[in-house]
């Protein structure tokens, strides 16, 4: 037993987190920020921070991950990190002249008060800065919220810094995809365009966390929002935001800022949430939706019912965040699945009474926990095995110990690939989606059927 | 190795080449990459100065992780029945949980075995504002009741640090209270330059609260600790298997597949050996002084080394018995070595490598890659000090900056009661004359080529730079560094984590090392980068066939 130690025996704790189901602002920040075509993410703390978070994000999605760090001492953790902002701003245009640097806060720099703005203002008058460049930040302290909370505020502060209204509105509309793999931005954006729509997706990591190889190293790649959209996000009809809590605290502002009205939708992972942010792309754009998008959604349709057999009454344990957690909870009870133990490190309560409503009709006692831990969410195993697992790589301890199938969602993914290219939002999604599933049950069913019930038509 | 060298890079001579890369930096900051960017010249075991364990320039993107990572992440992760306690937010504890690969075998089903575990404190704003001592207290009090382990560990992040938590009293107040272990490390991420620095005050504490704990004097010839072997990818194991093989016994392993009672009773050990210099060096110092165990700088990567090595531990003993088994050991072992270095040589020899990895690691790896006929073209450390490059006749000259002040020296003297010098001065002077060189270490430097380029805490930008020019087959680094460095075509080794390969150690792990090499830089995979468009690009007007 990997996990010798975690018993059936539930006890409160206050104090102590064991196998956290979250990490800390930074890293959703920096993720965001490499969505920007030419930005170079900043970390304003010691260098741990960065090399934490450039390693686990490498590690996800196996390309190069590019950031900087103000590399904090003893000295400047006193005195505080100005001087090393502003010579980090002076090296990176210097040596590697990207478009954007994109700052965020660790929790040294958060607890030492360093005035982000203030100090980049200086920079400026120092003439550190080159015309034409620019600097955005954001304040995340690794004590309050978590990665996706990170995201979010880069996300905003992207709408804060870049975007403009020149009072005049283009035929287009803003769509914020969430804190998802680059393959499911890049499936938003198919999506989007196979209805004719002229869309603004930021931030955008496909093209840059999923890129090619082709024998050249480019520190800067093709992908990414450019500074120019970004800036003409003030303009477009609306915004759709995908998942509230990434992707809500930008489309807001947006409308504050630019008077740009926004709608916040579920992340569009299964049948209905699909379903939703497509009837609501049709609706604000005024555009039929075309027979290509029907097919899709007829295939996805078409797998639930050929196999429904398989999915019918099975219990499935959830690890993640909250706004994925919540689309897919939705689509595993549309296909008369049964979420039974839902888990989300992320802090923040109308998560349990979303999933309490969405959950309603389940004929099991449902375990639900913001601000949760993966020690807690295997104790709930214990008590009521599950059929399935679905999260984050570290839950494979769980599957191991426990012989539950597993399928890997979410973040991070630090064992398997695919996540980065294959995309799970939308009806396609809902087919890769449906096929893991499938995968890890009918597997296990061959492997546990006796040789006179293994069957070779399943 | 000359011609190894001069190959392809006849367009810029290393110096050129120094100053093509100092030529983009802004003048001060050239002024100080130009003091770590060296051009090896070897003059009687004498090298050039190369300035090292100095801050990392801001913005310049370099490999270097923190203080909290040397100490929690790399000294005393791979101990196994510890509860390691992060005390701040949950970043820190998350991002060290399992992603060292340090591999740990219990000795049966119920043995403590907290390595697959990830404790934190998880600290809130309220925390940040009102102190964090009152959690701290109520997590050790939660872990002691819910896991009842020997030991529990607490680690301080950046911020505790900064609100003044005293980690410290709350670990002697909830020891006294529990009854068992518990200790503290002040290992803020933002303390000295480097992961360097979390080394240092992690010994320091094993070596406080810890090492000598435990006075029973165990059975068996020979007995050895091996310091600065952490256990990746099974190294240790196949370490423990030739020691056991020669009758050698293993005390404690600092900290590959360590148990806390092992630290213990290290102090009954007769000899250290110490793998990685940068990482440990400092125990191996404190135990002499404090209980007279020498120590031996060996090398158990490369098979070459290992030999060397195991036979250098036997020469220490003096014993007949010993030396004649460790040969008998060497002689059983090494056919397998031959034959796979038979195979696999020609397709490796003349290769090239560049290696920027850790504090010890890019000095023994070129031990491997000389074995397989390839070359080191540059080299340089992640977080070693001068010692490291330029060997520890420098030390008395090493200037201690402001950072390293920070850092605790623990004023060690010899034990009233357990002090024994287990060799008088003469028999280490006499050894030393002959090969077995105790209480030293000769770096890098002297070891590597003339001209070959040696950089400290290399930059992603020279990194870039030293491919362009250089194209080697193989690189070897760490993750942050592995898909940049492939997508220019040239496959890059993790000699962090292995890359999820290993043992590379001892004869065995050779073996492993050598056929992972010739799969890497033999790899079909590089030959495909372009299409066969985009190698004849001229259109044809017509379907062929017409
Ligand atoms: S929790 Fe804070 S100190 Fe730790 S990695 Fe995150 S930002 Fe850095
Ligand atoms: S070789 Fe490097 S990474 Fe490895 S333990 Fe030593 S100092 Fe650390």
């Amino acid at each position: 037993m990997l996990l010798r130690h975690t018993t059936d025996k539930i006890v409160e704790r206050h104090a102590l987190t064991v196998n956290p189901a979250k990490t800390c602002q930074p890293i959703g920040a920096m993720y965001a920020s490499l969505g920007i075509r030419g930005c170079i993410p900043h970390s304003h703390g010691s260098q741990g921070c960065y090399a934490y978070h450039r390693s686990t994000l490498t590690r996800h999605y196996k390309e190069p991950v590019i950031a900087a760090t103000s590399s904090f001492t003893e000295g400047s953790s006193v005195f505080g990190g100005q001087a090393n902002l502003i010579q980090a701003i002076d090296n990176l245009f210097t040596i590697y002249s990207p478009e954007v640097i994109a700052v965020h806060t660790t929790c040294l720099s958060e607890t030492i008060g360093d005035d982000i703005p203030q100090i980049v203002k200086k920079a400026e008058a120092e003439g550190k800065i080159p015309k034409g460049k620019y600097i955005i930040h954001t304040n995340t302290p690794s004590y309050v919220g978590s990665h996706v909370t990170g995201f979010s505020n880069m996300t905003k502060s992207m709408v804060d810094y870049l975007s403009q209204g020149n009072g005049h509105k283009e035929k287009c509309i803003n769509i914020i995809p969430g804190f998802v793999e680059p393959s499911d931005m890049e499936e938003i954006k198919r999506i989007t365009s196979e209805l004719g729509i002229k869309s603004i997706v930021f931030p955008d990591t496909s093209n840059v966390l999923n890129g090619p190889m082709t024998g050249k190293y480019k520190m800067f790649p093709k992908g990414g929002v450019t500074v120019e959209d970004l800036k003409k996000t003030g303009c477009s009809i609306g915004t759709l935001a995908l998942g509230r809590l990434a992707s809500g605290a930008a489309a807001r502002a947006l409308d504050t800022k630019c008077k740009v009205p926004c709608e916040l939708l579920d992340l569009p992972i299964g049948l209905e949430a699909t379903d939703t942010f497509i009837d609501t792309l049709r609706q604000v754009a005024g555009v039929h939706v075309p027979d290509s998008i029907n097919i899709e959604r007829g295939q996805l349709l078409d797998i639930i019912c050929d196999m429904h057999q398989y999915f019918y009454g099975k219990k499935v344990g959830l690890v993640g965040d909250p706004d994925q957690l919540i689309s897919l909870s939705k689509f595993l009870i549309s296909i008369d699945m049964w979420p039974v133990h839902i888990v989300t490190g992320t802090p923040g309560k109308k998560f349990e009474k979303r999933i309490r409503e969405i959950t309603k009709d389940s004929p099991y006692k449902v375990n639900v926990k913001q601000s949760g831990d993966m020690f807690l969410f295997h104790q709930w195993i214990k008590n009521e095995p599950v059929d399935l697992l679905i999260g984050n790589t570290y839950v494979k301890y769980i599957a191991r110990d426990e012989d539950i199938p597993f399928v890997r969602f979410g973040f991070p993914i630090l064992d398997r690939v695919g996540h980065s290219f294959f995309p799970t939002v939308g009806y396609r999604g809902g087919m890769r989606l449906l096929e893991k599933i499938l995968d890890a049950l009918l597997d296990r069913k061959d492997r546990d059927s006796s040789e006179t019930e293994f069957e070779l038509v399943m | 190795m000359e011609e190894i060298l001069s190959q392809d890079n006849s367009c810029l001579a290393p110096e050129e080449l120094k100053q093509e890369i100092l030529h983009k930096y802004p003048v001060k900051i050239a002024r100080k990459r130009a003091k770590q960017i060296i051009i090896n010249k070897v003059n009687d075991n004498d090298v050039p100065e190369i300035q090292a364990n100095v801050r990392t320039i801001p913005g310049i993107i370099s490999q270097r992780g923190c203080c909290y990572a040397g100490c929690k992440g790399v000294v005393l992760g791979p101990t196994r029945d510890i509860i390691n306690l992060t005390h701040g937010p949950i970043g820190c504890g998350f991002y060290s949980w399992l992603t060292r690969r340090n591999q740990t075998m219990p000795k049966n089903e119920k043995d403590h075995n907290f390595m697959t575990y990830c404790f934190s404190t998880d600290m809130q704003e309220e925390q940040i504002i009102f102190g964090g001592e009152k959690k701290l207290k109520a997590a050790i009090q939660e872990a002691y009741d819910i896991f009842k382990p020997k030991a529990i560990a607490i680690f301080s992040t950046c911020p505790v640090g900064l609100i003044g938590d005293d980690v410290h009293s709350v670990a002697r107040e909830m020891k006294a209270k529990l009854g068992i272990n518990i200790f503290a490390f002040s290992c803020e991420g933002y303390k000295g330059v480097s992961q360097s620095a979390g080394h240092h005050i992690a010994n320091n504490g094993i070596f406080t609260h810890v090492i000598g704990k435990d006075d029973t004097i165990r059975e068996g010839d020979y007995k050895i600790n091996l310091l600065g072997e952490y256990n990746i990818g099974g190294d240790a194991f196949e370490i423990e298997r030739l020691f056991e093989k020669c009758g050698i016994t293993l005390i404690s392993t600092f900290s590959g597949n360590s148990s806390i009672d092992q630290f213990a009773n290290a102090h009954t050990a007769d000899l250290n050996l110490i793998m990685c210099h940068r990482s440990i060096n400092y125990v191996g110092d404190m135990m002499e002084k404090k209980y007279g165990i020498p120590w031996l700088k060996i090398n158990f990567i490369g098979a070459e080394a290992t030999a060397k090595s195991l036979r250098k531990i036997a020469q220490y003993y003096g014993d007949e018995k010993l030396i004649d088994k460790v040969e008998s050991v060497i002689t059983e072992e090494m056919p397998f070595v031959e034959k796979a270095i038979n195979e696999i040589k020609p397709k490796t020899s003349g290769k090239r490598a560049m290696l920027f990895v850790g504090g010890s690691r890019a000095h023994h790896y070129q031990e491997l890659f000389k074995e397989l006929g390839m070359g080191t073209i540059s080299a340089g450390y992640e977080f070693a000090h001068r010692d490291d490059y330029e060997g520890r006749k420098v030390l008395p000259n090493i200037v201690v900056d402001a950072d390293s002040r920070n850092i605790e020296e623990l004023n060690i003297l010899p034990d009233e009661t357990r002090y024994r010098p287990r060799k008088n001065e003469e028999t280490i002077e006499e050894l030393k004359v002959h090969g077995v060189p105790i209480k030293d270490y000769e770096g890098m430097m002297p070891t590597m080529d003339e001209n070959s380029m040696i950089i400290d805490d290399i930059s992603q930008y020279e990194t870039e730079k030293l491919i362009e020019f250089y194209k080697p087959d193989i690189f070897c680094a760490g993750i942050k560094e592995k898909y940049i460095v492939q997508k220019f075509g040239i496959p890059m080794k993790q000699l962090h984590s292995y890359d999820y390969g290993g043992p590379y150690a001892g004869f065995k792990g050779a073996v492993n090392f050598y056929k992972e090499i010739d799969r890497m830089v033999n790899s079909k995979v590089w030959k495909y980068l372009k299409a066969p468009w985009q190698i004849k690009t001229e259109l044809v007007a017509k379907y062929v066939w017409e």
